[in-house]
Parts: structure tokens; sequence; C-alpha cells
């Protein structure tokens, strides 16, 4: 009686063939589930899964759904990150908007170079982040709370910029950022990759990842420890602001042109869904970058993939929601001990 | 005396077991009708694990439980309070943002036509508390009053029901002296009544002062049951470590000569914060223990917050020496070398999610800033070291500080400021909520950090302990210093006149 649960556990290991230590990975589960999607899709519709070289490029489904979700992921790390310190942001959105916004307007209006604004489109981000992070860490308003402000105000401030209208702007440089390639590969998914891995190695090769699981795991103790909870705090904001900002850039690349009212609509709950698909905990004192990435490829492969299966689009959201619950239940330790338990109960009648 | 005849309450033989860990061995045990029966151990000796048991929170894998003769096998807590044993945990488990009233009579309240007559219930619980010596505002939320006021609400609580055996999980330890007293009388009371009480706790003067029998756990077994009045103190620790504590009593005070030549000096002159402490002056030097004596709310915790930063002190200021030191900021403090061990483990001291390791480096890593990192191959060598150093009793490295005993938390949290290599540290009740061989442990950390020349000021409300390693002693009282001993003044009856004044 005693030894069940342990016995059913090794002996579920044992079935998988599959060594401790790599179960026990983070991004075991989600990258599983991920390749599990994958596959099924592949049986539905065998076409998901050839990819083709045309004109010297990648085409393919598996590689639209790159393309597709690396905004997304830049989204989705910057609020892992936020989400270590146990807060969240539900600024994204409204702060692709402002950053696409600002890119618009200075290449339709100005004569400035590429670089500059570009910076300035990422300086927008910064400064939304700034102004959340200063809301949270040091006037201590809940971050769901400050975070919504600026939801909701930095629409309007987008329109604002915008000038209420759909700014369209034509412009080699940015048009390359949209949708062209580097030997082979979308530009945009470069980007993507190259921010994801700085921040990773920021995160994970300096002290700065501890920092922030620490101030989320519990702020009293880190500033006994000698940690500046509020700056952490704030550099977190900011880093989310950043990355929605270049999301922000890629986005509007790739329409060649400023959407204040659409642009990144809902995508903070689609960057929220991942980082939970990756294993973390809203509570906060743990984010992980790699396996947030693999929650946006999960959601996004939903996504192409159902549309590809030829499914009529109205079923689309609630199969997803379907399939990402199976996923989240895959993850939880409750559902997978009881799991465990029915698998083991049926062997013995056997 | 107790009718030991028919016990209330008896466990025969009962075990259970814990991958890889074998938490009960055939214990048993028995509480009679109308006695306070003291349940002892160091921790993981398994006397939580046998109130879970009893409670139902876990099942056991061999043996019975009777109550009045019957055996029982409660599913959940729920059910054995249905059957008539009520349990206080340690951890307060209320709803803090309910009513005191609504937390005492949940799912007992006053009904009137099927709808909830909160006029009466509340007069209900007001009446409840009453008994207990407690009169608050019972419409208030409980999460505004105290953690002891809460403490009281639970015991209230239990004690309402129907109780036949009440299950006290260490009550005591957030409760001030006053408080304990009401606590004791209640319990009297209750004996009286013909209830069986169940005792957690790890101080011994408690024990000895409310208790009929004693009964000690080790290592998951039995080591035997003793009537109180007939074990003295030294025995009863012998039997609850297995081995002599002969360290804690050897102490030979140092006369303060030695220090003369030592290196550092600390200065705190007139340090104060209105509401929160009046100004205090203190001198350390490396090398010396400074106890600082007085009872819950004398500002004794107030006064090393003030010290390190974590309040900006209204006045006074800290000399190292001789030299003023910054304080606005615990990072500011740190950065003078000082380190502080807080009261509260859990919420101001471990970060519970993150390891062993990572909670380690933590105050060394803040030192050097996050763009300073400390190679994984420095963080593993320091914590293995610092895990064999002071004995952490943790599988490895990596796992979660959370999952540690509390004696074992507050290692982590010592070491934390000894691999960041403070010359001044303090510690706040560094021995609180900790079983018997962790305090020893602690205690000879103390002293030999000192002997390494380390300034410490250690607050205590363990007057015994402070007796026992300190070189002098501030007694606080009222948010003030009233008294400075050192030598063969140190002794607990001086301390208490000090305090009593």
């Amino acid at each position: 009686m005693t030894s069940l649960h342990t016995q059913s556990e090794a002996s579920v290991q044992h079935r998988q063939g599959l060594p401790r230590a790599l179960m026990q990975r983070q991004w075991f589960a989600p990258l599983g589930a991920l390749l599990l999607i994958i596959l099924c899709m592949g049986v539905v519709s065998p076409d998901f899964l050839s990819i083709r070289v045309v004109d010297g490029h990648l085409y393919g489904s598996l590689i639209d759904v790159v393309h597709r979700g690396s905004s997304a992921a830049l989204v989705a790390v910057g609020m892992a990150i936020v989400i270590g310190t146990r807060g969240i942001d539900l600024s994204v959105g409204s702060v692709i908007a402002i950053s696409g916004a600002v890119m618009a307007v200075l290449i339709s209006e100005t004569e400035l170079p590429p670089w500059l604004i570009i910076l300035a489109a990422v300086g927008s981000g910064v400064l939304c982040g700034l102004w959340n992070g200063v809301l949270v860490a040091y006037l201590e308003i809940q971050p769901i709370i400050s975070t919504l402000i600026l939801m909701v105000a930095g629409r309007g401030i987008a329109q604002m910029i915008t000038g209420g209208q759909i700014v369209t702007f034509h412009g080699e440089f940015f048009e390359a950022i949209g949708s062209g390639y580097l030997l082979g590969i979308p530009w945009r998914v470069l980007i993507a990759a190259a921010v994801i891995l700085a921040l990773w190695l920021t995160m994970r090769k300096t002290a700065l990842g501890l920092f922030i699981e620490a101030v989320g795991g519990n702020a009293r103790a880190s500033r006994l420890a000698g940690i500046d909870s509020r700056g952490i705090t704030l550099l977190a904001y900011v880093i989310s602001g950043v990355c929605s900002a270049v999301a922000g850039i890629i986005i509007a690349a790739d329409i060649r042109g400023a959407d204040a009212n659409n642009a990144g609509l809902w995508l903070e709950l689609d960057a929220i869904l991942a980082v939970v698909l990756g294993g973390a905990a809203l509570m906060g004192g743990r984010f992980y970058l790699g396996a947030t990435v693999i929650g946006v490829l999960i959601i996004q492969s939903l996504t192409t993939g159902i549309l590809l299966s030829g499914l009529p689009s109205q079923y689309t959201l609630v199969v997803k929601a379907g399939v990402v619950l199976l996923v989240l239940l895959m993850q939880a330790p409750e559902f997978r001990r009881s799991m465990a338990a029915v698998l083991r109960r049926r062997q013995h009648e056997d | 005396m107790a009718d030991m005849t028919q016990p209330v309450l008896s466990v025969r033989g009962v075990g259970k077991v814990f991958p890889g860990v074998k938490a009960l061995q055939g214990v048993d045990f028995d509480l009679a009708v109308g006695e306070i029966h003291a349940l002892l151990g160091e921790n993981g000796a398994g006397k939580s694990t046998l109130i879970k048991v009893i409670t139902g929170v876990h099942p056991r894998d061999e043996g019975e439980v009777l109550l009045e003769g019957r055996a029982i096998a409660p599913d959940h807590p729920g059910e054995a309070q249905a059957l008539g044993i009520s349990t206080v945990f340690q951890e307060v488990n209320l709803i803090p943002t309910l009513s005191v009233a609504e937390n005492l009579m949940l799912e007992r309240q006053v009904r009137r036509g099927g709808l909830i007559a909160w006029k009466q219930t509340a007069a209900q619980a007001k009446e409840a508390l009453k008994t207990l010596g407690l009169e608050i505002d019972v419409n208030r939320a409980l999460g505004s009053y105290s953690v002891a006021v809460q403490q009281l609400v639970a015991i209230a609580r239990a004690v309402s029901l129907e109780a036949r055996v009440l299950i006290l999980d260490e009550p005591t330890a957030s409760l001030d002296s006053d408080e304990i007293q009401t606590l004791f009388r209640i319990m009297r009371e209750l004996k009286a009544k013909g209830l069986g009480i169940i005792f957690v706790t790890h101080f011994l003067d408690q024990v000895y002062a409310v208790t009929d029998r004693i009964t000690v756990l080790r290592n998951g077994q039995r080591v035997g049951t003793f009537v109180t009045a007939e074990l003295d103190r030294v025995d009863l620790i012998n039997q609850m470590l297995g081995r002599e504590l002969a360290e804690i009593s050897a102490h030979r005070r140092r006369d303060s000569e030695q220090f003369a030549g030592l290196t550092h000096r600390i200065q705190v002159e007139g340090l104060g914060r209105k509401r929160m402490l009046n100004p205090v002056s203190l001198d350390l030097s490396g090398g010396e223990i400074v106890g600082l004596a007085g009872l819950l709310g004398s500002g004794r915790t107030e006064l090393t917050e003030l010290i390190f930063g974590v309040h900006k002190a209204d006045s006074g200021r800290v000399l190292l020496d001789g030299e003023p030191v910054s304080l606005r900021s615990p990072r500011h403090a740190i950065r003078a070398g000082f380190g502080l061990c807080p009261e509260d483990r859990k919420q101001d001291g471990i970060v519970a999610e993150l390891s062993v390791r990572e909670n380690i480096m933590l105050a060394l890593q803040g030192r050097r800033g996050w763009l300073r990192p400390i190679s994984r191959g420095e963080q593993q060598a320091l914590a293995d070291e610092m895990i064999a150093a002071l004995g952490i009793a943790t599988p490895d490295s990596e796992k979660p500080v959370g999952q540690l005993s509390g004696g074992n938390q507050q290692k982590v949290v010592l070491a934390r400021w000894l691999v960041s290599k403070p010359l001044f540290l303090l510690l706040d009740e560094p021995t609180r909520g900790i079983d018997v061989g962790a305090h020893a442990d602690i205690i000879q950390l103390i002293k030999s950090l000192c002997a390494e020349g380390l300034a410490l000021l250690v607050a205590s409300s363990e007057l015994e302990e402070i007796e026992v390693f300190a070189d002098r002693v501030a007694v606080m009282r009222d948010r003030k210093k009233v008294s400075e001993l050192s030598g063969d003044e140190i002794t607990q009856d001086n301390i208490i006149e000090a305090i009593a004044q």
C-alpha cells in the first residue's frame, strides 16, 4: 500500500524508458507536448510537416509557425521575466501599438536614418516599461492594475501618435524586417532569436535571473539580503517594454503600417498562456525562457495547424483551448499522479 | 490527578512510511482523560507525523488509533474534529480576510429561518472569546489582528467545538508571556472539564509549567513516557537528543580584556526612531557577543532593524571604527560589512522556491551586483562547504529551501551571511522554533564565529540561552535600553530583575 505511489511513478518512467534527469528538466513536458501536437497535425494534414526551398528561402507550415510566432515569442519572454518577479504586464499589446506608431510616423514624416527610427521605437518601449515599473516597484500599485492603466491608455497614445489613421509607409529597410530573408531564414525570426538569446544570456550568465527569481519568490527577504528589489522589479518591466517594442517593430514592418487599434491586440493573453505552458507559476519565483518559447510555438502550431486541417474556422478557438487545457493537465503534478495510479491499477488487472 | 485507567485516546503500534523514510515505527501513545500531555522530540522525530496520523491528514500504514476504546480512522481533520479531536496547527489556518466572528463561527452560525443571524452569531463569538480573556471587536477582519490574537481565535474555535481531545501544535511560538499565561489558564480549565490535551512545543519551561506527562519521540520511535514532575530537565534533554548536551553547559565567559587588541569596533550612538525605538547607545567589538534581552515588543527587533537599515533611524548614528556608516537601506549596511538574520525566517529570511545553493549565495551575490556573477563552480563549492560545516540536513544543494525543516532553514540563512564574510552579525531570535539539536549547533556556531573575531548582537527571548553565550547583555524594556550587564552579573535572575524593574 505504502509504496504504491513511488512504484507507480517508477513504472511510468520505466515504461517510457527515459532517464529521470531528462524528465525533470523544465522544458521536457512542453517540448513533448509540442512534438506531439506537430505529429498529430502531420497525421491530419501531411502537408504540415513538409519544408521546401523556394527561391533559396525556406517554405512550409512549420516555417510559418516560427515566422508568425516570432513576435509573440518576444512578448512572451518579456512577460515570463515580469511574471518571475510575481508581476504581470497587461500593457504589452499597447506597447506594440505605440512602438509601431512611433516607427510608422517617423518613417513617413521624417528623413531620419532607419537605425535612429528603430532606436526611437525601442525607446518608446523603454519609457512604457519605466512607467509600469515605477507604478509597481516604487508606488507599490498592484501589477495587474498598474499595467491595466497603460493597456487602456497605450492604445489611446498610439492613436494620438498616428492621428487616428492607419499610417502606412514604404522603405526597403523596414520591408526587409517584415518579410525579408537572410540565408533562407526570415529576418524577423533572426531578430527575435537574437533578442531572446541575448536575454537568456543576461539572465543565466549574470546574476540577474537569480535576483529576479529571488525578488519574485520573497521581495522582503531579498531586500534584507541586500538586493535592490525595487530596481530589479523596475528593470523587469523595462525589459518587457523593450521586448514588446521590438515585437511592435516587426509587426508594423510586416504590414508596412501602424494600426493603433489592432496591432498586438489580445497578445498579452497568448503571452501569459505561453509562460504558463512553459511551466512557470503566476506566483513568481521561477521563470523559464526556453520553455516559454516552446509554449509560444505550441500555441502558434495549434493556430496554424487547425487552419490547415480544414476544420471549419468557427471551431478553431474551442479546439485550441481544449488542447491547451490538455497540455496544462499533463504538467499538473496532481493530475500526473492520479493518471499514474490509474495506469498502475490497470496493469494489476491485466 | 488524571485518570490513567481509561485513556481517551490511545495509539497502538502506529507506523508510517514516506518514500525513503520511516517516519513512525511502532509508536504507542496514551492520552488520559483530563491530562495535559507534552509530545516532545527534535524536528524530524515524528511529532508532526504522529499528529497528522491521529487527525487523518496522513493515512497510517500500520497500528490503530482508539478514541474512548473505539477504533477510528478519520480521512481528514474535519472528520477527526467531528469525532471529537480538535487541532490547532502551528500555522494559523483561518481565513484572514473574514471577520473574527465569521472565522470563529464558520459553519456554526446562528440561523433563523435558514438565514444567518449575524448579530447573535457575533454575540456568541464575543462570548467564546471572553472565556479566553480576549475582548476584541469580532467584526473586524481577522488579518488585522496580531498573529497572537489569531492564534487565540484558532484555539477558541477548536475549544468551542464539542472536543474530547485537543491537540495544540506549537501554539505558543508567536505568543507573548501574558498570552501564554492566558493559554495555560485555559488549558488547565479544559483539563478540569475532562479534556485530554496533547501539547507540542519547543519550550521546555512551558512543558514543566503546564503538563502532567511527557512522551518523547526520537527518529520516529517512542523513547519513553514520563511523569513530568519526576523527570528533570537535563534528563529530558538527554532523552530527546540521545546524547549529552555537554557543550551548552560548559561555557567559560572570557573577560573583556581579551578583545582589546581586536580589529573592528561598532558604536551605536543614540539610534532611534519615533514610535519605534527610543535612542539606544551600545558599543561592540570584534570577538564579542552582546545579548539583547527583553520581552516581545520591548524594542529588541526594532534595534536590530534600525542598525541594519531596514527602517531609517530619525536620530543617532552607527560608527564603524570611528567612521559613520550609511544606513539608508539594508544594502548600505551590508556594504559596510553588516549582516542580519531576521526573526521571521519565512517572511524575511528564506526565498522558499530557490534552492539551498541559491539562498546561500544571495547576500554575497547581492553585494557584488548582478553584473559580476559568481561562477557555478564557485557557488557549488561554497554551498557544499556550508552544508558540511553547518550540518544542513538536505539531500543536495539544489533542493528548494522551503522543503527543509525550520532549523535547517535557519542554518541556510546563517550560511548566507557566513559566505559574505560580515564583520558584524545581527541575529534576531536565531533559535526560535528550532529543535534542540539544531539549537545546540547554532549556539556552538555563534561561539565559534565570535572566536574568529566577528562582532555579534544576538536578540533572544530565551534567557537561558543568553546566559550561556553572551559576554555582555543589553536589556530592553518599553522600547528603550534599561540596563547593561557584563561578566558575572549575567544571570537569568539579574536579567529578569532588569526587565521587571
